[in-house]
């Protein structure tokens, strides 16, 4: 980040606008223009352009690049925003995605002409379904959410199959991210929430109490949204089942067990995974991710349209559309393709064994952390090992009045993305510390130490702490104001 | 390979501090007989050198568009999109940064998310639109979860719809307990009479593409009109979003809420992978907004800053209540389209559009003069035109290819009666002579097999 861009306002790209200033050049015509007048209705015809912005094509490059000086990426420093993996996201997987071969694709071209899209898609879904331990996999779903609702829709389908319509809750627990029962809700399911005991362990009598014959599904993180791993699966699944009702696997955190433990031997009849997280692809601010569903043979015959096949007697793939009881399509076309060559050039690269070592480290290195951070902080779940995350909180100090967003801040004037924070909600002041298996010891060190420094300021300084961050050119916005008086999109002035 | 930056040695200090002495110690909350025995059933690692050679091997067995001359629209619309672009969204600032959540160290996200949406609007003629939603398609179905509540349940779509995104709608509205229904087309485009026969009480929206999945314009005035007539919503989804460039904005003609697709803008169409919903709305619907929104505000200072605001619709606050259950969104693209956008300006995306009605309207004539070829519709079009073929429109495609061009889309894949009809797309991007070769090329084809 250079300072002195970072240390200022950038003008919108709209107040950079200079009537007569280009910055494109499209192909000349050799052909007469057509009066569009002739072709068009008049009442359907632009009166007046979009208010775009002329620039030159040097402005559009320096604004953009000006913006980027003031983000902060994995590439730019430490990122351990917990149930978000945020781990290196590779190069080499760029590279691939921008392949001629893969870029430049219609969807519909003749299946003929895109053997190796189809294979690459193919291997991808063979390669998650070993990954997870299920028995067929769709890509279909655009991110952790999208494949959510597919996967329930899935739960859905198969009770109404076999005439079973009393089924119309979903059980959540209160540890579940937001999309869980924001899902749950648009799949047309009541939302059962239970409480988890302070570890984030299912309470079996909870669960108990509350399944029945109305209980379609159950959604579970595993491991949980407190880094740890529910030692009771097994019981879990026994309860679920036993009632009736489907698992279903949220598996934003699947980093933790890849080659170690796979949901369908849980017992998961249904779960997604994320490209965006387990699988290296880059987040991009805010997508495009990838969430592709596994689900257990008996529920194959519900997968959105298309699912791609392998022929093997012609050795060709195929988009296979004919799914008489597919849960129907989940969005146009095949998913986020560019996103899935990436995942696919990470576990080609990786293998099985590449895989399993970044579990392995993903989890080593959260213990490590845990370990040196836990000597500041208050950690949940002190005795147990976490699997990938971890949570702690300012509980150890709260007779300094600091809260997580203050220490969350002041990180930031050390160099650091905060973790993630007040998340999960049954953790109060909840900070999830996520350093993923791509740090190296040195770099949680350093972090470790700048959380001990801050937790000293607490006690000799708080009020530093509770003013950060002090190095940025913005300190604390005002989400207040944001709200109460909603300023969405810019509108140019109207001059006299 | 792997990414792990951890020798032998520091992992061993690492053990060391926890207590334990080998990484598997760490996994004994992992019931005993859960745990994986042996290797994944996966292909072995390679080096990056390798891995980078298997894909480039996989990826030669397509064919990759930019070496034909393409006709193939449908949904996924090749326009120019500048080189600056790629190189901007390469920015690792950018492209590794997760959602905005710190806003302080997020600005460029943020400011970015902010010119997008001001962009969208500017397009569309709305007040209001988002950081993006999934695409083109689920756009239409989160349009269709605003308009509709306990008494509107209804909802329906034209025929000229693009199918899969009436079949996303239809997949979004079981279970959440909506009706889908449709009105039916007469020479290409929907009377409002066939939304009227359809309409109830219970009718919470029509919805129509613009232009049409056949490429007709429907004039969304009047189906606005008779929407309104009935306190529906109109919902317009515009296919090819260049047609913005040269088609009166939704809202100026009475659209509620109005979705696309910015793949066109996004770069190379990589097999639609780079698709991204937006969608846009009226100050009145604003608070029904699915996903991410940008606003402005200050800081402590009173210094003009970006934030994520009204996020009382959400998932992560309001839980089973949200307004959708959108977390991730398409972000990376929408910054594609602001760049893309900003690079076009005002007059590029006029010219573009101008130049694509142009060159449609050119092939279209050529494409006429040819004995056996006529125009499934007579309508007013812009990019894309369907035509009625000598024959099927896959053998044609077939034979195409040998020509080195790409095209057209196979109307016989979404429903079996069609299959004599091509749905042609024509963009900015082809010269006269691509154009005239395809006219020819068509001609021997159809007089090759005419006769077979
Ligand atoms: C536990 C959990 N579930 C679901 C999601 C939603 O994933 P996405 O943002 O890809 O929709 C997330 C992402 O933050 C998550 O952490």
């Amino acid at each position: 980040m250079s300072k002195d861009l970072f240390n200022q306002t950038e003008a919108l790209i709209f107040d950079k606008s200079r009537p007569g200033h280009k910055a494109y050049f499209l192909p000349e015509m050799s052909i007469e223009k057509l009066d569009k007048n002739k072709v068009i209705p008049s009442h359907l015809i632009r009166k007046t352009e979009a208010d775009l912005p002329e620039v030159s094509e040097i402005d559009v490059v320096r604004h953009f690049t000006h913006l980027s000086n003031k983000n902060f990426g994995v590439d730019t420093g430490f990122y351990p925003l917990g149930s978000c993996t945020m781990k290196y996201n590779p190069k080499l997987n760029e590279n691939t995605a921008r392949l001629p071969g893969f870029s430049w694709l219609h969807p519909y071209q003749p299946v003929e002409t895109i053997q190796g899209a189809l294979q690459l898609m193919y291997l991808t879904q063979l390669s998650l379904a070993e990954i997870t331990g299920m028995d067929k996999v769709t890509l279909q779903p655009a991110a952790g959410a999208h494949g959510e609702l597919a996967g329930i829709k899935i739960i859905k389908a198969y009770h109404d199959s076999r005439g079973d319509t009393k089924r119309t809750k979903i059980i959540v627990p209160d540890s579940a991210h937001g999309t869980n029962p924001a899902t749950a809700t648009m799949a047309g399911f009541q939302v059962i929430e239970i409480k988890s005991s302070s570890e984030g362990d299912i309470d079996l009598d909870a669960l108990k109490a509350v399944v029945g014959d109305d209980t379609a599904g159950f959604m579970l993180t595993n491991p949980s949204t407190l880094g740890l791993f529910e030692r009771n699966i097994k019981q879990i699944a026994e309860i679920i089942h036993g009632a009736g009702g489907l698992l279903y696997y949220d598996g934003a955190n699947t980093n933790a067990i890849m080659g170690i433990t796979r949901p369908g031997d849980m017992g998961f009849d249904v779960v997604h995974v994320n490209l965006h997280k387990t699988f290296s692809t880059p987040h991009g601010g805010g997508g495009p991710g990838s969430g592709p569903v596994g689900v257990k043979e008996f529920l194959a015959k519900f997968l959105p349209i298309p699912t791609v096949e392998y022929v093997a007697y012609k050795d060709k793939y195929i988009l296979n559309y004919d799914i008489p009881e597919s849960i129907g399509r989940m969005k146009s076309f095949y998913g986020n393709f560019a996103v899935i060559v990436r995942a696919y050039t990470y576990i080609r690269a990786l293998g099985a064994d590449g895989l399993k070592m970044s579990s392995e480290y993903a989890v080593l290195n959260a213990n490590y952390l845990k370990k040196l951070v836990g000597k500041h902080l208050a950690v949940e779940a002190p005795e147990r090992f976490c699997m990938h995350e971890f949570i702690c909180t300012p509980k150890n100090i709260h007779e300094t009045g600091v809260h997580t967003l203050d220490i969350a801040k002041r990180m930031i004037d050390y160099g650091y993305h905060p973790p993630t924070i007040y998340f999960p909600l049954i953790v109060e002041e909840a900070m999830m510390i996520e350093p993923t298996e791509t740090e190296g010891i040195e770099t949680l060190k350093e972090f470790a130490e700048v959380v001990a420094a801050i937790v000293n300021e607490c006690r000799t300084d708080a009020e530093i702490v509770k003013t950060a961050p002090h190095t940025t050119y913005l300190r604390r916005l005002d989400e207040v104001k944001a709200a109460r008086e909603p300023n969405l999109r810019y509108r140019r002035p109207v001059v006299e | 390979m792997n990414y792990i930056p951890v020798t032998e040695l520091e992992k061993e200090e690492m053990l060391k501090e926890i207590g334990i002495n080998s990484i598997d110690e760490l996994f004994r909350d992992i019931p005993e007989d859960l745990k994986f025995k042996g290797e994944l059933k996966l292909p072995k690692g390679l080096s990056e050198y390798e891995t980078r050679k298997a894909l480039i091997k996989m990826a030669a067995k397509n064919t990759d568009m930019n070496q034909l001359a393409n006709y193939m629209g449908a949904g996924a619309y090749n326009h120019y999109v500048p080189t600056l672009v790629d190189h901007l969204l390469s920015r690792s600032e950018f492209y590794t940064a997760y959602t905005p959540y710190q806003p302080e160290i997020s600005q460029g996200t943020l400011q970015s998310i902010y010119e997008f949406q001001t962009i969208v609007c500017e397009l569309f003629g709305m007040d209001v639109s988002n950081a993006s939603v999934y695409d083109g398609a689920t756009a239409v179905a989160e349009a269709m979860v605003m308009a509709c509540d306990k008494k509107k349940t209804e909802i329906i779509l034209s025929k000229g719809l693009h199918k899969e995104y009436s079949e996303t709608v239809e997949t979004y509205a079981n279970g959440m307990g909506f009706t889908v229904k449709y009105a039916e087309l007469d020479e290409g485009i929907t009377p409002v009479e066939a939304f009227e026969a359809q309409a109830t009480d219970a009718t919470a929206a029509y919805v129509v593409m613009y232009p049409n999945f056949y490429g007709c314009i429907e004039d969304i005035q009047k189906i606005a009109d008779a929407a309104h007539a009935r306190k529906a919503l109109l919902i317009v989804s515009v296919s090819d979003l260049s047609s913005m460039g040269i088609l009166e904005a939704p809202g100026n003609l009475g659209a509620d809420i109005v979705c696309g697709d910015g793949m066109p803008f996004a770069g190379p169409l990589s097999f639609s992978g780079p698709s991204i919903g937006l969608i846009a709305t009226t100050d009145k619907l604003i608070r029904k907004l699915p996903g991410r929104i940008v606003g402005i505000t200050e800081d402590l200072e009173g210094k003009r800053a970006f934030v994520l605001t009204m996020q009382a619709r959400e998932q992560h606050i309001r839980r089973e209540k949200a307004s959708s259950n959108i977390c991730s969104n398409q972000a990376l693209y929408a910054l594609a389209n602001n760049i893309t956008l900003s690079t076009l300006g005002k007059y590029g995306l006029k010219e573009m559009a101008e130049n694509t009605l142009t060159n449609a309207h050119y092939c279209r004539d050529k494409l006429l003069e040819i004995d056996g070829i006529e125009m499934l519709y007579d309508q007013p079009f812009y990019s894309e035109f369907a035509l009625k073929l000598p024959i099927p429109a896959r053998v044609l495609q077939k034979h195409l290819l040998k020509h080195e061009i790409l095209g057209p889309v196979d109307m016989g894949i979404f429903d079996e009666e069609l299959s004599n009809i091509g749905l042609f797309f024509v963009s900015e991007i082809r010269s006269k002579d691509d154009m005239d070769r395809l006219a020819v090329a068509v001609e021997v084809i159809i007089n090759e097999q005419r006769f077979i």
